[in-house]
């Protein structure tokens, strides 16, 4: 490529590497760890521990995974390329469950569906004392519970990639005598692929990094192991250990991930993005269609909300005061702020990938990734040793240096610690779309531009950002609503003050009064809806 | 004459702002949930006007923070629950050693630390709960009875990974021993009706409605459940009362190392344990006041009086790990 300039090539890789940088801080501290090893904990856990926590962490993500691929992509299918009674609403209420944070729809989960619960109550006075149904504190219940909290992910790329698919395609292995079943398999998947396993990927780390949902369920994972060994060994050391060890895993799938998507070329999209449906189901097969998707809907979201409506009327909803503005005012500042900062990074990382693909960079950007994986109070943990270093070592002498009166530590307690955990746990959300729309980007539209003589940052404004600005959205509000409901960072590292509605939740479920814990969930949920409406209607139109 | 205005004036909004610099202000780090403290916290503020900053966490993260922050530490009080949690604390030797006549006075010592570095400030028993429609009281005598064959697919508990059970298997493992300890909570699991459960709310209601008809929980849980549904079908015992009685723990406060204003810190921590404070700490979250002076609610009073195991209380912390290695081992996840 003449027509980039080493100086532009440095430049890019110099952003790549200080997002990495970013994330590698908090990292360090996990890699500092292994100073030394506490061979009593590490005996204990790969003698007593280590095999089961594999083998379920193992089950719940293959279950979750092809839980979420399935849902997901059926239901992008259905909405984007079919049409049946109400696919114009069921097209964006099925984005709705992402609202619901997977610790609030395990404990509804639980509580509804448990042995004590409502349901089986009203079952046992039916058919007798002996009834039972499947019981859900197992591991087919919490798969079942995250997979209908993070299908979301996968249905909104999919249903994206098919959209974008044009009218064209589909039509053209029509008519060379392919069946729509054929026509799905052969065409239209391939090319949804990279979407699907960007989905899927993301998926999985929240997953891995799930500790809230789980613990509901009592469901022992390498996460929880992680926890245990912190709250009750009383060793971070060792946590952090068993944390690196996780990451270094995700590391590796996600290495795999990109190996493979490596090898698939990616299609640019159709120009002319396809008006109305492809397929009208006709008869019982359209039934079928809106039943299968209005299951999905009430499991996912109707039924959960109705529960959490149903305990905060039983419980009253005495708690509900002029707190509540506050909580709803510190949870909507936090989410908006991340998401403009964790979008702009992310859009300087999509590039520095595009514009130099070299593999230091793909590392490089990899690696900024990887925040996602990790469990919430690890990172945390990570950042906040980092940031009292630095007050320790640095701000606190300088005041005193100064002769400030009362020198104090600035960074730690302090809302950029906080935004900088969020910007590092969430940079994988806003880089998926970000990536995505980026590659529908043809190289030939900015490249005309660079020949034409416009400096980078004229194409930058005027080609890209402009080009990019569905993948912006989309990354934005992702972020904003994953920043609402995020927990273990926000509970350690906010300033005083800043109590959010997810704070107020775990305030109220580490005591188990769940149905007190309705109210604060209930709004989350409420906060949450619009932000997600918005980003599935908008990722509709073209 | 407008020079010397601006002189005084400038003096005056010097003076407030120091002033309100100077304004008593505590930082207070708490494992114990918000609703639970701010009562107590907001009666402070009325009473001397000292203004009350704190942040709720679980009590790792918040000992991790203690410590990475060191002498640079905003908080002047570290709150916890249970004496494992507390007795970590002084290990990590984040507290100070307060000695303080009144807080001696007021608080029994197996409910301190010996060392002067935290106190206890609520109590809360960890004791069975039982059917009243499938269970004779009479059937009941110990923890240890629980593991008899007579109570095979009756048996709910808790998971191993909450403290309270750490603690209560500690304490065990000091009365009765290791080998005594693994042959009851062998019992106990093979007793299991159910996988144990993630809270203790949880398992009263599955007692409640028939899944099991035992099971070991935290008295104040009972409290609120009783509260919220008046003709729940469960009723507490107390077991052990021919020996070591009813094992008891605590939720408590000790006043940081590097604490910004001491002697504050300290008042608020003597004020903790004083009657008028104690009777709003424990009430408000159905608990036993740690001041021996004062009587438990009339709420909490209609469960029975009972003996408490009176072993000193940090031996929670102390052999924690053991505890934990312990129920991994016999697969008490």
């Amino acid at each position: 490529m003449p027509l980039q300039s080493t100086a532009r090539k440095t430049r890019w890789q110099l952003v790549a590497y200080l997002c990495a940088a970013l994330v590698l801080m908090p990292l360090l501290v996990l890699l500092i760890s292994w100073q030394d090893i506490d061979q009593q904990i590490w005996g204990h856990l790969l003698q007593t521990q280590m095999l089961r926590l594999i083998s379920n962490t193992l089950w719940l993500i293959a279950g979750v995974a092809a839980g979420v691929i399935l849902l997901g992509v059926s239901l992008a299918w259905l909405t984007s390329l079919c049409d049946f009674p109400g696919r114009r609403w069921l097209d964006w209420a099925l984005m709705l469950p992402f609202a619901v944070p997977a610790y609030v729809l395990a404990f509804v989960m639980v509580g509804l569906l448990d042995f004590a619960g409502p349901l089986q109550s009203l079952l046992r006075d039916w058919f007798g004392n002996d009834f039972r149904l499947p019981p859900i504190r197992s591991t087919g219940g919490v798969i079942l519970t995250l997979v209908l909290v993070f299908y979301p992910y996968v249905y909104m790329l999919a249903r994206s990639a098919f959209l974008a698919q044009g009218r064209g395609l589909m039509e053209a292995s029509r008519i060379l005598g392919q069946t729509p079943w054929q026509g799905f398999w052969r065409v239209a998947i391939p090319m949804a692929r990279p979407a699907i396993s960007a989905g899927t990927a993301l998926a999985i780390m929240e997953t891995l990094a799930d500790f809230g949902a789980v613990s509901v369920f009592n469901y022992d994972t390498f996460t929880t192991a992680i926890y245990k060994t912190w709250y009750g060994f009383f060793s971070l050391q060792s946590a952090t250990q068993l944390a690196s060890l996780l990451l270094l895993f995700v590391f590796l799938a996600l290495f795999a991930e990109r190996r493979a998507q490596g090898r698939n070329k990616r299609f640019p999209a159709n120009d002319k993005p396809r008006k109305g449906a492809l397929y009208r189901l006709k008869g019982p097969l359209a039934w079928l269609a809106s039943g299968y998707c209005l299951l999905v809907l009430a499991i996912a979201f109707v039924i959960p909300v109705g529960q959490l409506l149903f305990w905060l009327l039983s419980s009253g909803i005495a708690d509900l005061d002029s707190r509540y503005w506050g909580l709803i005012r510190n949870t909507l500042t936090l989410g908006g702020i991340a998401a403009a900062l964790t979008v702009s990074v992310a859009i300087l990382l999509v590039l520095a990938q595009r514009l130099q693909p070299i593999r230091r960079v793909r590392s490089a950007v990899a690696l900024a990734n990887l925040g996602y994986a990790l469990p919430g109070s690890v990172l945390a943990v990570g950042i906040m040793f980092f940031f009292s270093y630095l007050d320790n070592h640095l701000v606190v002498p300088l005041q005193a240096w100064l002769g400030m009166a009362n020198p104090a530590p600035l960074l730690l307690g302090g809302l950029f610690a906080l935004l900088l955990a969020y910007l590092i746990r969430f940079m994988a959300v806003a880089y998926g779309p970000l990536d995505t729309s980026l590659a529908r980007i043809r190289p030939s539209l900015p490249e005309a531009a660079q020949s034409l003589g416009q400096p980078g940052w004229v194409v930058f404004w005027r080609i890209y950002v402009p080009l990019l600005l569905p993948g912006i959205l989309s990354a934005a509000l992702l972020v904003f609503v994953d920043v609402l409901k995020e927990m273990p960072a926000t509970l350690l590292m906010r300033p005083f003050g800043w109590d959010t509605l997810a704070v107020r939740i775990h305030a109220l479920t580490t005591e188990g009064d769940w149905t007190r814990a309705s109210l604060p969930a209930l709004t989350l949920v409420l906060v949450g809806l619009l932000p997600v409406i918005v980003l599935i209607r908008r990722s509709g139109r073209h | 004459m407008s020079f010397t205005r601006n002189l005084v004036a400038l003096t005056l909004a010097a003076t407030a702002f120091t002033s309100v610099a100077q304004a008593k202000e505590l930082v207070v780090y708490s494992s114990r949930q918000d609703h639970l403290i701010k009562p107590v916290f907001d009666m402070y503020t009325e009473k001397t006007g000292v203004e009350i900053n704190f942040i709720t966490d679980r009590e790792a993260p918040l000992m991790a923070r203690l410590r990475a922050e060191g002498a640079n530490t905003p908080a002047d009080m570290f709150m916890t629950v249970d004496a494992g949690n507390l007795w970590q604390a002084e290990e990590q030797g984040l507290f100070r050693a307060v000695d303080s006549a009144t807080i001696k006075e007021n608080i029994p010592a197996h409910l301190r630390s010996s060392n002067d570095m935290w106190t206890g400030l609520s109590l809360r028993a960890r004791t069975i709960a039982y059917s009243t429609e499938r269970v004779n009281p009479e059937e009941l005598s110990t923890y240890e009875a629980l593991a008899d064959d007579s109570w095979k697919g009756r048996v709910c508990l808790r998971t191993s990974k909450k403290v309270y059970n750490q603690s209560l298997v500690a304490t065990m493992l000091e009365s009765i021993g290791e080998e005594k300890t693994t042959e009851v909570i062998q019992g106990w699991l093979a007793n299991l009706a159910t996988p144990v459960f993630s809270d203790d709310t949880a398992l009263l209601k599955a007692i409640d409605a028939g899944q099991c008809d035992v099971g070991i929980v935290n008295s104040y849980y009972f409290g609120r459940l009783h509260k919220a549904e008046p003709d729940v079908k469960v009723k507490l015992f107390w077991p052990n009362q021919e020996d070591r009685g009813v094992h008891v723990n605590i939720s408590g406060a000790g006043v940081t190392k590097h604490a910004k204003q001491p002697e504050e810190a300290i008042k608020l921590l003597e004020w903790m344990t004083t009657e008028e404070a104690q009777r709003v700490f424990a009430d408000v979250n159905m608990e036993f006041p740690a001041n021996a002076s004062l009587e438990p609610s009339a709420e909490v009073a209609t469960w029975g009086d009972f003996k408490a195991d009176n072993v000193n209380i940090e031996v929670a912390g102390r052999r924690q790990p053991e505890a934990i290695m312990l129920m991994d081992r016999l697969g008490w996840n």
